[in-house]
């Protein structure tokens, strides 16, 4: 009870509803008793609080009055829009993400299109290039014009007659009698063909083993004027070579010897052809059937084609090929393959000026 | 400064023409004029707010609200956001001129305009839909130091809140009718049925106690 009392003594003060005696008393009762003054703060404080409360609410209730009349008013939007205003209001809120949206599908339909004709590429890049030379035809035909010129306006001593070819690509000695392997797809439909060596001495030879299933073919020079080569530098193994391998080849993309390096990447050819190998390498047309040799000298393959779109992807005929070839022709031909590599342990500089002499130039119309 | 460009050079003082002054002046007149009727406008304004006054409360809400409601559609919410944001800061600003503090020192529509963006912005983190590029180039003045505050506030009266629906019927609407909608003592006791003003005055103390014993024991918890 005596709590209530002084409740009411605390509200009242507060409120100034106390009489000037009172009011003196009170203040004076606070000084002398810290409880009563304790409780006098804590009240004040805790009324303050509720009247805020109280304030807050009615505050609250005239912006809700003042919120009504302007909706009813129509100036603050109601919470359902309708029909055009609503299609603005969208279009307000939602033109950001509208953008980004038609920024992706853009980007979707872009990349749609990029992927789809990749694709298509891809299915391209999956042909194969043979590696021969078509161009030489017209450059030869130029060359020959002007010596034709140059004789004419001179006379001079006969020259043996250019042969003009419309292909070259590459082909190397198997056996020193004048056997050479080059790829069946390089003498594809040629009426003649001559080998060249780096000297550019011309040898007439005849294709006498022709297989396009490996794309494997054995030219025979028949040429009296070819000095046959007795020892042969490089061998050839039936043994297939191992992956990783550091491999060289020589070849003709041009007019002059070409030297090439790189290594085994796959044992197995295009579209898994067991019969080839996938080696990577820079080649370009022209080196279509040149050796493919390990630093043992050893002749594990010939190049055949590479990938059109694709860098380096290049495949081999594994030279175990040449041995099954050798089987099928060796009623007619007696050809006899190297067995010992002279150039084992040489460096390739040496290795490749005693190769050099073995690989030729292969041309034909 | 201006001065600079009409003082030619070799010139004496006095032989300067001073017609091109009498423009910058009546502008500058004209723009004291108006800065005082804009301020006065605006306290009458505030005055009313701080009373609780629905005209001025109105006023208020017809020449701010739908600038902020554009951009706070513009900014990834609805209008609805805008009710709430726009109500929220009526409040801090409310607040404001009632603890008797508050001078003008920007106009309200710059205030309002401040305390919604931010209080947008904070809302938008917490929704995560936060948009870098709602940092507008319009102008604000900081206000965040009173957001603190009026979000402490808050909290308190949430506490309070809380106790007054604690503390159950009909203790919960015999306060709220004397502290709240301020009713006299007599009303009251007729209102709730008791036989005279004193008896109803005992049994009001009676539920402050409890709600005052509620109310601390959350406050000091720290709500």
């Amino acid at each position: 009870m005596d709590d209530i009392l002084l409740l009411d003594a605390i509200e009242r003060y507060k409120k100034g509803e106390m009489t000037a005696q009172e009011r003196t008393f009170f203040e004076e009762m606070r000084k002398n008793n810290p409880d009563i003054d304790q409780m006098a703060v804590e009240h004040t404080f805790f009324l303050n609080e509720l009247e805020r409360l109280g304030d807050r609410k009615s505050y609250k209730h005239t912006l809700d009055e003042v919120e009504n009349t302007l909706v009813n008013e129509g100036i603050i939007a109601k919470k359902q829009l309708k029909g055009k205003a609503k299609v603005v209001y969208l279009w307000n809120r939602y033109r950001r993400t509208i953008t980004v949206a038609a920024c992706i599908a853009v980007i979707v339909s872009i990349s749609t299109a990029t992927i789809v004709s990749m694709y298509s590429e891809n299915k391209q890049a999956s042909e194969l290039t043979p590696l021969v030379d078509n161009k030489i035809k017209i450059i030869e035909a130029k060359v020959d014009d002007i010596k034709d010129q140059l004789e004419n306006a001179t006379v001079s001593t006969p020259i043996k007659p250019k042969f003009a070819a419309n292909f070259r690509a590459t082909g190397f000695l198997i056996d020193g009698n004048g056997f050479i392997a080059t790829n069946a797809h390089v003498i594809n439909n040629a009426k003649n063909l001559v080998v060249e060596n780096k000297k550019g001495d011309q040898f007439i030879a005849i294709p006498v083993y022709v297989n396009k299933a490996t794309d494997l073919a054995i030219l025979k020079v028949t040429d009296t004027s070819f000095k046959k080569i007795n020892a042969l530098p490089y061998s050839i193994p039936r043994a297939s070579a191992e992956l990783g391998e550091q491999i060289f080849t020589l070849g003709y993309p041009k007019e002059e010897v070409v030297y090439g390096e790189g290594y085994l990447s796959a044992k197995s050819g295009y579209s898994g052809d067991t019969t080839s190998y996938q080696i990577s390498i820079s080649v370009n047309p022209g080196n279509s059937g040149g050796p493919v040799i390990n630093k043992n000298g050893e002749v594990i393959g010939i190049i055949s084609s590479k990938e059109t779109n694709a860098d380096g992807v290049v495949f081999a005929i594994k030279s175990k090929n040449i041995y099954k070839a050798l089987e099928e022709i060796k009623t007619s031909e007696s050809i006899k393959l190297p067995s010992v590599a002279t150039i084992k342990g040489l460096d390739r500089v040496h290795q490749i000026k005693k190769i050099e002499d073995c690989v030729f130039m292969v041309k034909g119309n | 400064m201006p001065l600079i460009p009409y003082l030619k050079k070799g010139n004496p003082l006095n032989c300067i023409n001073f017609t091109p002054f009498l423009g910058y002046f009546s502008l500058i007149i004209v723009l004291i004029i108006r800065l005082v009727n804009i301020s006065d406008h605006e306290q009458l304004l505030l005055q009313g707010l701080a009373a609780n006054d629905k005209k001025a409360v109105e006023t208020i809400y017809r020449e701010n609200y739908l600038t902020i409601q554009s951009f706070i559609v513009k900014n990834n919410g609805y209008p609805d956001d805008a009710r709430d944001i726009f109500q929220e800061a009526m409040i801090v600003l409310y607040e404001k001129v009632s603890s008797g503090s508050f001078e003008l020192t920007c106009q309200i529509k710059t205030y309002l305009y401040s305390v919604c963006r931010r209080l947008w912005l904070k809302r938008l983190q917490q929704m995560q839909r936060y948009n870098p590029s709602a940092e507008s180039v319009d102008e604000v003045v900081p206000v965040e130091e009173e957001l603190d505050i009026h979000e402490k506030r808050n909290a308190d009266l949430i506490v309070m809140e809380n106790a007054l629906n604690k503390i159950g019927e009909p203790c919960k609407s015999l306060l709220e009718a004397y502290y709240l909608q301020k009713k006299s003592m007599p009303e009251i006791a007729e209102f709730f049925g008791y036989t005279n003003a004193d008896n109803a005055k005992t049994q009001k103390y009676k539920c402050l106690v409890r709600l005052k014993k509620i109310f601390f024991a959350q406050y000091k918890n720290g709500g």
